[in-house]
């Protein structure tokens, strides 16, 4: 690989993919690092809500704004990542309804509509919904899967000439006395020791950044806050349901994908800890309490995983739990703040502001470039997003489609073009709960910077259903296998199995204990995957 | 106790174990189904997610109901795969699948004219005209129609019989016994009033199982409501509902709530076999059989699925191993592949076929006198395949029993 870039992003979440997308379309040479796969920080690790912005219209007006902005343009580029389900802000006999008309009203002013509903009426387009509410506003709120997201901004990067390091970490930083001029970067996949230069570095690590930054001398005064979310097997809503009152823990339920997630917690945590998140008893008693207020019959769904995530809040003031920080976006030229040239850092912001975060930083490294090319992703399609729909897409294609082709449709959108789905070997389903076939799995490996099972599973949702891995994970890694060492997969395996075990563990009862105990009993006493 | 973790037809207790799909008799003859596990809980997932994921192969299930008898986790397997047919499928029913379904009217309609109707579905023109035209296949031999059914034999013969009797049955004959079958309803009278208990019919409707099979959901609540309505009325003054089908039984009990969402809770338990009433009679000593002392047989013994779903086979062998002179041989739990009107359709005749190979093969490997079946559509297509003769347990039953001795009997 050249080692000369116009600019360097550091971080493969979906700031920085959205980064890397827009510096490439607008004609410069990218480095995307990333140490670990991408979507592995907070971008893997929240509600994929697409926010309508309604959530922070009253306490935060700037943020609302930039929501409904970029939901509306979400719903335009990345037709494949969006469920546009709209959602529901309940009013419960416990809240105060008087609330309800200021939150209308800072939403009018916000720019999103939201429309009050009758009660009898929100029970009967959610029947989950608590059947004790006494209000309902209905806002343009969505759910976008986070995983898809990223990877296709890296794909249409890549596309656009955009390179990509993953499993690559940067160690530290290349300076001219007061100037960044490039990074030095420890592959760990390799071992090996690279340096690569760009006149612009562009820090997008999210709460990592903090640390990043630090390396060059610049202090950014993060806050770090943690936020456990459940996930439960089935869709048990079909409209995001959040509560009518100032944002409060475990209050937003989103329809996701084939499953619907509740959250969150919101609970500072030190820097030390953001690698390693587990999620408490806590943590599950309090979102399975909180939960079952928006929907009563969550107390009695299979749950299938917790996790955690930390958001890259950005510190105002002495808030202790970081729920009045902003959401607004901080984009960072350290040359004027810090005297440190070359640098800058975007964080702040939150899944659903990417877009705008990615152009407000490629701004600033354009102007650093001196160049002036106007931003185009506003408009321009992510690759797989299509008019019409995935109905169109399957329909065009065959006459009695098989779920696993819709499926399959559903998650690639247009670019299911390239996947042959065709003849039997191709069509049969490696991971059955969400239907992913063997030429899905084929083209991730082939075409998107797979390195591991866990790298796959981001790419097409193998391993996210019910059974949490048990049937898919060895068809999974035999694929994975045909062209690589099958020591190193079967490793790689155990690694699958464990990382799917961790998110169990935290609800591990009732039918996720069952399938626990008999995945264990196939992985390690049929398959011997504990001998060495 | 607090149920936890209720999930629709159970779909959420599924491990994955797949051995619901390692049972399918339709998953090794026809690969465009994607087997009951994938059809039922997996689907059912993306379903919830979106209508647009439900899959029109669906239809090839039987709904035979393996897959629910060898789960080990209650999932309602074949349930999830009907209702999901009944919620989201864009496929409206042929006029074949009209014809197939509707087994009272085509009934009443072809009765007046029985011998006529008779000769012409067993004619090879016509056969190959209703193959061509209604994709009915024309290798299929239907059923003969009866001129005289078996309520009309009831009204003329039994009826005034039954006010002797102070314990009372009312008897679910079904559309078979009434249209093809009526000596099935005779040798249940016969047999019923022999242990000394009266027989009672209902308004009834046809149980509604061919219409659920092929998309008829409207029509098939509607008889659901009216027969669910009539049996509370017989229950409530303390009449259980017997039959002799298992398969109208079955639906009856469980398809009315779990597809058809018709609550039949305050009858369920009182809707019983024939099989299933008498045994537990003689079990309890309340009744006493006494057989003809030179009857023999040999005797081959077909499960049907809806059998096997109820549990109730147990029954079955019991009585009819209490005849002397019956040498009895259970078949090998298989599919015979009819599953009602699937194996009448020309798509999935030689798939029905190939389904009830290795019954056909190990019924003419044992060369019994003839085969014992509760159910009428295997019967159908055993005696096809084979040549051998079919007969429900109580003919076999009202055949060896010493009618006179067994009413004598159970006087005392």
């Amino acid at each position: 690989m050249k080692q000369e870039f116009d600019v360097i992003i550091i971080g493969g979440g979906i700031t920085g993919a959205g980064t890397a997308r827009d510096c490439s379309l607008r004609g410069l040479k990218v480095l995307l690092i990333e140490r670990n796969d991408i979507a592995t920080g907070a971008t893997g690790r929240n509600h994929g809500l697409l926010h309508s912005g309604a959530r922070y219209a009253v306490t935060d007006k700037e943020s609302a704004s930039e929501c409904i902005k970029e939901n509306m343009i979400l719903k335009k580029i990345a037709r494949h990542c969006v469920d546009d389900t709209s959602g529901f802000f309940i009013t419960l006999p416990e809240d105060d309804l008087g609330y309800q008309a200021t939150f209308v009203k800072a939403c009018t002013d916000a720019g999103i509509k939201a429309e009050i509903i009758d009660p009898q009426e929100a029970r009967r387009l959610e029947p989950s919904v608590n059947p004790s509410i006494i209000g309902a506003v209905r806002v343009p709120d969505g759910s976008v899967d986070p995983f898809r997201l990223c990877a296709s901004n890296v794909y249409d990067a890549k596309l656009h000439g955009a390179n990509l390091l993953t499993y690559s970490e940067v160690t530290g930083f290349i300076m001219d006395q007061d100037t960044v001029r490039g990074v030095k970067v420890l592959n760990h996949r390799t071992g090996e020791l690279g340096e690569y230069h760009a006149p612009v570095v562009i820090n997008a690590c999210g709460i990592w950044g903090h640390h990043i930054a630090e390396m060059a001398g610049a202090k950014i005064g993060m806050y770090p806050a943690k936020g456990a979310l459940l996930i439960f097997a089935h869709r048990v809503n079909g409209i995001v349901l959040n509560r009518c009152r100032k944002p409060a823990n475990a209050d937003i339920l989103v329809p996701g994908d084939t499953v619907c997630v509740i959250g969150t917690t919101s609970t500072k945590v030190p820097y030390e800890e953001c690698d390693h998140l587990q999620v408490t008893p806590d943590e599950v008693n309090l979102l399975l309490s909180e939960g079952a207020k928006l929907s009563p019959v969550l107390a009695q769904t299979r749950i299938l995983r917790a996790y955690a995530g930390v958001r890259p809040l950005v510190s105002a003031d002495n808030d202790p739990t970081g729920r009045n920080i902003s959401r607004g976006i901080v984009c960072l030229d350290h040359e004027t703040r810090d005297g440190i040239k070359g640098l800058v850092t975007i964080t702040g912001g939150k899944l659903m502001t990417y877009r705008l975060m990615a152009e407000q930083a490629t701004d600033m490294a354009c102007k650093k470039l001196g160049l002036d090319v106007p931003c185009a992703t506003a408009t321009t399609p992510l690759p797989g997003s299509e008019e019409g729909g995935i109905e169109k897409i399957f329909k065009n294609m065959w006459t009695m489609p098989t779920t696993a082709q819709k499926a399959t449709v559903g998650r690639a959108g247009a670019n299911v073009s390239s996947i042959p789905l065709s003849d039997e070997y191709e069509g049969s389903v490696v991971c059955e709960c969400e239907e992913v076939p063997v030429s899905e799995i084929d083209s991730a490996i082939k075409n998107m910077d797979v390195h591991n099972l866990v790298d796959l599973r981001r790419r097409t949702r193998m391993g996210m259903g019910t059974c949490q891995g048990e049937l898919c994970g060895c068809r999974a890694a035999c694929i994975l296998a045909k062209d690589r060492d099958v020591v190193a997969v079967r490793n790689d395996l155990k690694q699958f199995m464990n990382e799917r075990w961790k998110g169990m563990y935290p609800v591990a009862w009732g039918g996720t204990l069952r399938e626990c105990a008999y995945t264990q009993w196939v992985y390690s006493e049929v398959l011997g995957l504990n001998e060495s | 106790m607090e149920k936890k973790e209720v999930s629709f037809n159970n779909f959420e207790q599924c491990i994955k174990c797949t051995v619901c799909t390692a049972y399918c008799p339709v998953v090794p003859v026809n690969p465009r189904f994607p087997g009951p596990k994938q059809a039922g809980p997996d689907e059912e997932r993306l379903r919830l997610k979106n209508k647009m994921f439900f899959d029109e192969n669906l239809k090839y299930c039987l709904n035979c109901k393996r897959c629910e008898v060898s789960c080990p986790s209650g999932v309602n397997i074949a349930d999830l795969i009907q209702s999901a047919r009944r919620r989201y499928s864009a496929a409206t029913p042929t006029l074949r699948d009209t014809i197939l379904a509707n087994t009272d009217i085509m009934g009443h309609l072809a009765r007046p004219f029985a011998p006529i109707v008779n000769s012409m579905v067993a004619a090879k023109p016509v056969k190959a005209v209703m193959d061509a035209v209604l994709d009915i296949d024309k290798n299929r031999t239907f059923p003969k129609y009866k001129a005289h059914g078996f309520v009309g034999w009831f009204n003329r013969e039994a009826r005034s019989k039954q006010a002797a009797y102070s314990k009372k049955v009312a008897f679910f004959h079904g559309c078979s016994t009434e249209f093809q079958h009526p000596e099935v309803g005779k040798a249940f009278v016969e047999v019923m009033n022999a242990v000394g208990y009266g027989v009672e019919l209902m308004n009834e409707e046809c149980c509604g199982v061919a219409m659920i099979a092929n998309g008829l959901w409207k029509q098939a609540s509607r008889h659901a409501k009216h027969n669910v309505a009539v049996f509370e009325k017989m229950v409530g003054e303390g009449l259980p509902i017997v039959a002799t089908a298992s398969t109208c039984t079955f639906t009856m009990r469980d398809e009315y709530p779990h597809v058809l969402d018709v609550d039949n809770s305050k009858v369920r338990d009182s809707i019983t076999l024939v099989e299933k009433f008498l045994f537990d009679l003689i079990d309890a000593g309340k009744v006493i059989l006494v057989f003809k002392k030179d009857y023999a047989a040999r005797i081959a013994y077909h499960i049907p699925c809806h059998m096997e779903k109820l549990g109730w086979s147990i029954f079955t062998k019991r009585l009819m191993q209490m005849i002397p002179g019956v040498a009895f041989t259970v078949l090998d739990s298989g599919c015979c592949g009819i599953a009602g009107t699937y194996g009448f359709k020309k798509e999935n005749y030689k798939n029905s076929q190939e389904i009830g190979r290795p019954v056909f093969e190990q019924i003419r490997a044992l060369a019994p006198d003839f085969v014992c079946s509760e159910c009428d559509t295997c019967k159908w297509q055993i005696e096809m395949s084979t040549g051998y003769k079919v007969l429900n347990p109580i003919v076999i039953l009202a055949e060896a029993l010493d009618l006179p001795a067994t009413t004598a009997a159970n006087r005392q």
